[in-house]
């Protein structure tokens, strides 16, 4: 009797003493889920989901609060390759219309522009160039098409321009959709 | 060791009508040069090339217009002298029918060469790295229709040595003959060429495989071999099967060599180059000249007089057509390239690029038929005929349904478009459209994955500058707090002391100097 509490309150302790161990040993700082999906999200940064980023809305997905058919931009490829990875059912997106709506870079009508630098604080990702009552600028290649510099401006000097195909990146269509009428999906 | 070579095959493949002896009845024949040329800034694999001229300046023959703008890219040269009117979106010979940006030269009608650099006619004692450069200041590209710039191709620095050069002279494709012809015409120029390779990059050996429909061609060669006594060139004529002018199917032929999937020739030490683009190597190192034109093949029964024509760089098909014989009224399509791997042109105003080797005007029964698309029966047809030994039904299978990670995972990527699997599909599947588009999309994704990681990082860098800044706002601040109190309390509660002992002291002074006069006003 003795023997078997002794040797189960020792088997006890010497897990707990490892468990308690690795716990500090492996430790991963961050979360790794949130990190992956983070990823996946088309970094954006619009705030279009409600949160204040992709990585805010990342870690909301990881904790389970929030819908993965929250993101407009990444539209339903990245709504799919959300459900794939925390293993949840497709959802339809919450704003079809806005995930139909051809990428887009801002353009600042540089005639108009009064150099207010608002538009400047607003980008996520730096992406005007500019100083306080200097013409501003935007750097087209590190635009998001956002959308935050927009409502900023006082003088309403920004544009939306889509993003036209090039050859360069030019894609063939969906060989269905040219040869017969038959739909997919 | 010559017959063992022979016994080499490749996977596949398909018999097809060549259509060749159409367009090789005549001699090449120069075109003159139009009065307008549009050069694409955007005619090889790699990044556009820069402009270095602007829109008014005059431009002899020859002179650099615009420059390689990355170490894969290529310079392109004015084709003949005049004046640039014009930098802008022009319309490209690309299946999606959009513009590019080109430079646009209208020719002076002089045809005023530029001063060319010096020939290298003693290239073999000059270092490799500068026949790169000259290789590289003409603006090469591989002139089989991939345009890859040829002296990134040639740079072999770092990686296996090189012991074979395999000069593609196969032309499979039908209809076309341009390489035929020039093999015909410019033996010694092709021989002279090759020289000049195998000196770059050292290979022991050089195999020429050329298609046994082309005797013609394999004897000229052979003829401008034994006249410069070149010891390890050997003229190998294979079988003609489409597609043995697949870089990595005729390396299969010639050598026996496997290359690996996602892998270079290089990887089994070979290095394959198309005999035109052999023929600009001998005139930019040995001439000096620029590659400003190209021999093109003109055929099919749309047009009038088929032939081969050799053509600046830049000039409209239209033009090219019509200085050729023009259309005739069978024609229904023009294709860009064969009819196996070509596409088809909604127009014919596109300048005629580097990359450039047919022009097909088709009729009715050359275009493949595109019946109605029937579901795929899983006869296993497309899997006999793969030359890259895929299984073309189950990356259909997958890009149809658009899922690109399971295309990948049947290796979409080792997919020539050689156009096999499509050709025999007895359900009419356009395969290579199916493998085109999964390829354009998983660009697409890449591009945008690219895109979003450049998001991100430049994101965390900015709410990082923000906390810093917040940081080093709180930091002053503080610094500042504890100044003033600092100053407070050395200053504040010191002064005043200080002051209050002061005017004390002073009272005290004066009490102590006046004691004794209210005494005697006082002290009745």
């Amino acid at each position: 009797m003795i023997t078997a509490i002794l040797t189960i309150a020792g088997l006890a302790t010497l897990f707990g003493l490892i468990l308690g161990y690795s716990a500090i040993r492996f430790r991963v700082e961050g979360d790794p889920i949130a990190d992956q999906i983070d990823a996946l999200l088309p970094q954006t940064q619009c705030g279009q989901c409600g949160f204040a980023g992709c990585r805010p809305y990342a870690e909301a997905m990881a904790t389970g609060e929030a819908e993965i058919n929250r993101c407009p931009p990444g539209g339903e490829a990245t709504m799919i390759a959300l459900a794939e990875l925390l293993g949840r059912d497709p959802v339809a997106l919450e704003d079809e219309a806005a995930a139909e709506k051809p990428k887009s870079v801002a353009y600042i009508v540089e005639d108009e522009c009064i150099g207010c630098t608002l538009c400047i604080q607003a980008c996520p990702v730096d992406a005007i160039m500019g100083a306080a009552k200097q013409m501003h600028t935007v750097i087209t290649d590190e635009c998001t098409g956002c959308e935050l510099c927009l409502p900023p401006c006082p003088v309403e000097c920004i544009h939306m321009q889509p993003l036209g195909a090039t050859p360069q990146t030019w894609k063939w269509p969906y060989p269905a959709d040219t040869v017969t009428e038959a739909g997919h999906g | 060791m010559a017959d063992a070579r022979k016994d080499w095959s490749f996977h596949g493949g398909v018999h097809l009508d060549d259509h060749k002896a159409e367009s090789t009845g005549q001699p090449v024949r120069r075109l003159p040069i139009p009065d307008r040329l549009t050069l694409p800034l955007h005619q090889h694999i790699g990044l556009s090339a820069e402009p270095v001229v602007r829109v008014g300046d005059l431009v002899k023959k020859g002179q650099l217009v615009a420059q390689a703008s990355d170490y894969v890219s290529a310079s392109i040269h004015a084709p003949t002298s005049g004046r640039v009117v014009g930098i802008g979106p022009q319309a490209v010979p690309h299946p999606s029918g959009l513009y590019d940006a080109c430079i646009v030269i209208e020719s002076d009608g002089k045809d005023a060469w530029t001063d060319l650099p010096e020939p290298m006619t003693d290239y073999a004692t000059l270092p490799t790295a500068d026949l790169r450069e000259r290789i590289r200041w003409a603006g090469i590209v591989g002139l089989g229709g991939a345009a890859f710039p040829t002296a990134v191709k040639v740079n072999t620095s770092g990686q296996r040595p090189i012991d074979t050069l395999v000069i593609n002279a196969a032309e499979c494709e039908p209809y076309i003959t341009c390489d035929d012809m020039l093999m015909r015409e410019q033996a010694a120029d092709v021989v002279e060429g090759i020289g000049i390779l195998r000196h770059l990059v050292g290979a022991r050996q050089c195999l020429i495989g050329i298609e046994d429909n082309k005797p013609e061609a394999a004897e000229a060669l052979r003829q401008a071999l034994s006249t410069k006594a070149d010891t390890g060139t050997e003229v190998v004529v294979i079988p003609t099967l489409y597609p043995s002018g697949g870089e990595k199917q005729l390396i299969r032929l010639l050598t026996g060599r496997e290359v690996p999937s996602h892998g270079l020739p290089a990887a089994v030490g070979v290095l394959c180059q198309n005999v035109a683009t052999a023929v600009a190597v001998a005139d930019a190192v040995l001439r000096g000249r620029p590659l400003i034109e190209r021999v093109i093949t003109v055929t099919g029964r749309g047009v009038r007089q088929p032939g081969n024509f050799r053509v600046a760089i830049g000039s409209a098909a239209d033009f090219v057509i019509a200085q050729s014989g023009g259309y005739s009224d069978a024609v229904r399509q023009l294709i860009l390239g064969g009819p196996m791997m070509g596409f088809a042109m909604q127009h014919d105003q596109v300048p005629v690029t580097k990359a450039t080797n047919c022009l097909l005007a088709a009729a009715q029964d050359e275009v493949p038929a595109h019946p109605a698309e029937r579901p795929c029966i899983r006869c296993g047809e497309c899997v006999k005929v793969c030359p890259a030994q895929l299984l073309p039904q189950q990356i259909f299978w997958h890009a149809r349904a658009h899922d690109f990670d399971k295309a990948q995972d049947y290796h979409l990527f080792d997919c020539i478009e050689c156009g096999c699997c499509a050709y025999v599909c007895p359900a009419h599947i356009p395969l290579v459209h199916y493998y085109r588009f999964a390829k354009t999309e998983i660009w697409a994704q890449e591009r945008e994955r690219e895109k979003s990681d450049l998001a991100r990082r430049r994101h965390e860098a900015r709410v990082a500058r923000i906390e810093r800044l917040e940081q080093e706002r709180k930091a002053r601040l503080r610094q500042k707090k504890e100044a003033l109190e600092q100053k407070s309390g050395e200053s504040a509660a010191d002064p005043k002391k200080a002051a209050i002992e002061a005017a004390m002291r002073r009272v005290a002074a004066k009490k102590a100097a006046q004691p004794p006069e209210p005494e005697t006003p006082g002290g009745e």
